[in-house]
């Protein structure tokens, strides 16, 4: 056969490579990031083994190195941040979808967007100087999840919005005609239709909430050692350990908060992954009916 | 549609009341859902409120000086000055956007132009899921490890951190820009004998491009705002640091994280001009990006 292509055959296969090349940039990151921070938390689990999960103190001057009141402070306002952004973004997202007129509905997305763009510190800084001042709540894990909640907003209210606009209008008009409310047909056609997807946007809400650091550091309280249930206690979370103590930790500390880094990268990333496979399985079912 | 049979079948509905406890529930559900619209109101407005109320009185007060001169190295003293802020986080963000977007096009390129649905490209797709995933601090951390412990605090390593947090959210936006440009014109190409190379160069890549500047401008509003990983990589300085390689340098993000947990109110006012100034720089980024995102559906 004439090769018509002649001398830019190469070119063409270089371009091909550089295109693979940068494709595999993503997993030389990936593969670093977890070589590295792996590697170098092997002294403090030397030091500790497992009891690095399992000890309550966390003592850098006595080389005494418990995550467990920070793995606490993760859970517990990631759960706070849950149980406030839950409910308001659902009925947001339904009132998005099933009950505003279009010209209610447009700014509404825009606010969303605005919303999401607004930078993490500023938020934080929010949270220092006016609500935890002028509010009473002082710096406590309440104060850390109401940041959080106002952060995931509206992550899982633009995700469940496109959950719910693929349920299929024959469903709903279906649920209406047979005289069903509005509320009843929401409840009859849209949450069966979309609960998967709406599972998977909460989980990615709430892995984003755990892996937040800097709104969580300035409001959280930096308490050590706390493992409390009382929602006004100061307290510490793992990526707010990380990012106040690293400045004057020595050799070991430093590697005790790199082991941090590791358990919560495993975390976050079991924590998305779960989410995305349960959003596309969801939106593989609601485009096949 | 079974679950509509059912519920049909096990509640058959009371139409003869007026107002009956149905319309009630519905009316009463209907309020919260739009109540809870105004609830997520309230503290976009009050955040908006707070920042543009404290940072204008800050920053018109010392209308230019505020932009231009030095930050103060002790912070109790009153005054101006965010200028090496400004100048560093335009600095960090502007080189991520020079690493992050050739990488991430390129490697959207691969997965749809060539790659498509082979293994190698479904395990990047995967993985470029998971990169989104890792937290900031961590991505912060690793630049650390592999860039400032060697080459010492620079605008670089930050720009090293914020590039690999955007790397995957520009191939992302990218594929999705590819899948929309119609095979047809890349068909058209191949008939006049033009290479595959030189078809996405000068036809698929210019059809895709609007979606690939909105979709690379949102990425760098993201990581504009960025703080955790300048912590690690950026250092601190107070003076003006233009060089990108050497010495430590500043961002906005940082100042006002530094200054928030001040007790001083100088600093605090600070903190809050800085945070008017990236509020704004962001904001700007995102309107951009919309535009040229209107400018994508106008097309179609």
């Amino acid at each position: 056969m004439l090769d018509l292509r002649g001398h830019r055959a190469y070119a063409d296969r270089a371009f091909r490579w550089t295109a693979a090349g940068a494709a595999a940039m993503v997993l030389l990151i990936l593969g670093l990031i977890a070589a590295t921070i792996t590697h170098r938390s092997v002294p403090v689990f030397r030091q500790m083994g497992s009891g690095f999960f399992t000890t309550t103190r966390w003592s850098p001057a006595d080389a005494l190195f418990g995550a467990l009141p920070f793995i606490w402070g993760t859970a517990f306002t990631a759960v706070i941040a849950l149980a406030l952004a839950v409910p308001i973004s659902l009925g947001m997202a339904l009132f998005m979808t099933q009950v505003a007129p279009p010209w209610v509905r447009k700014p509404m997305v825009y606010l969303m967007d605005l919303l999401a763009g607004v930078p993490s510190v500023v938020f934080g800084l929010w949270g220092v100087l006016v609500l935890s001042e002028h509010f009473g709540l002082g710096r406590s894990f309440l104060t850390a999840g109401i940041i959080l909640a106002i952060m995931i907003i509206p992550i899982i209210t633009s995700l469940s919005r496109e959950v719910i606009e693929t349920t299929p209008p024959g469903d709903k008009e279906g649920a209406l005609a047979l005289g069903a409310t509005r509320w009843e047909m929401i409840g009859a056609a849209v949450i069966p239709h979309s609960a998967g997807g709406l599972v998977g946007a909460v989980m990615l809400g709430l892995g984003r909430a755990m892996g937040e650091t800097i709104a969580a550091a300035l409001v959280i309280g930096s308490a050590l050692g706390q493992i409390t249930l009382h929602p006004f206690a100061a307290g510490n979370s793992m990526p707010a350990v990380i990012a106040n103590e690293w400045g004057e930790a020595d050799d070991l500390h430093k590697s005790a908060l790199i082991a941090l880094a590791v358990t919560l990268f495993v975390i976050t990333i079991l924590v998305n992954l779960a989410a995305t496979g349960i959003v596309q399985r969801s939106m593989k079912r609601g485009q096949g009916s | 549609m079974t679950e509509l049979v059912e519920v049909a079948l096990a509640a058959p509905p009371d139409l003869s009341a007026k107002r009956s406890w149905r319309s009630v529930k519905n009316g009463l559900m209907t309020t919260l859902m739009v109540s809870s619209a105004v609830v997520v109101a309230l503290p976009l407005v009050a955040v908006v409120w707070a920042v543009l109320v404290r940072g204008l009185k800050v920053s018109v007060e010392n209308f230019p000086a505020f932009f231009v001169e030095e930050i103060p190295a002790i912070a109790r003293r009153a005054g101006p000055g965010m200028g090496p802020a400004i100048l560093g986080t335009l600095l960090v963000t502007g080189a991520a956007t020079c690493i992050a977007v050739p990488l991430g096009v390129m490697g959207a390129v691969y997965l749809h132009e060539y790659g498509r649905n082979n293994r190698f490209s479904r395990l990047v797709r995967f993985m470029a899921t998971v990169m989104t995933g890792v937290p900031s601090i961590v991505m912060g951390l690793f630049i650390y490890l592999m860039w400032t412990m060697r080459f010492g605090y620079s605008a670089f390593g930050g720009a090293l951190a914020l590039a690999c947090l955007m790397l995957p959210v520009v191939i992302g936006a990218t594929e999705q820009m590819l899948k929309l440009v119609p095979s047809h014109l890349r068909e058209a190409s191949y008939a006049l004998g033009i290479s595959k190379s030189r078809t996405i160069v000068h036809v698929v890549l210019p059809a895709a491009l609007p979606g690939i500047v909105s979709g690379s401008l949102l990425a760098v509003a993201r990581a504009a705002g960025e703080t955790a990983p300048l912590l690690f990589a950026v250092g601190a300085a107070n003076e003006y640091n233009p060089h990108l390689f050497e010495e430590a340098n500043t961002a906005l993000s940082v100042q006002i994280f530094g200054n928030a947990t001040s007790a001083f109110v100088a600093a605090q006012d600070r903190a809050w001009g800085a945070a008017l100034t990236l509020v704004f720089l962001t904001f700007l980024v995102t309107f951009v990006a919309r535009a040229f995102t209107a400018r994508v559906a106008r097309r179609r």
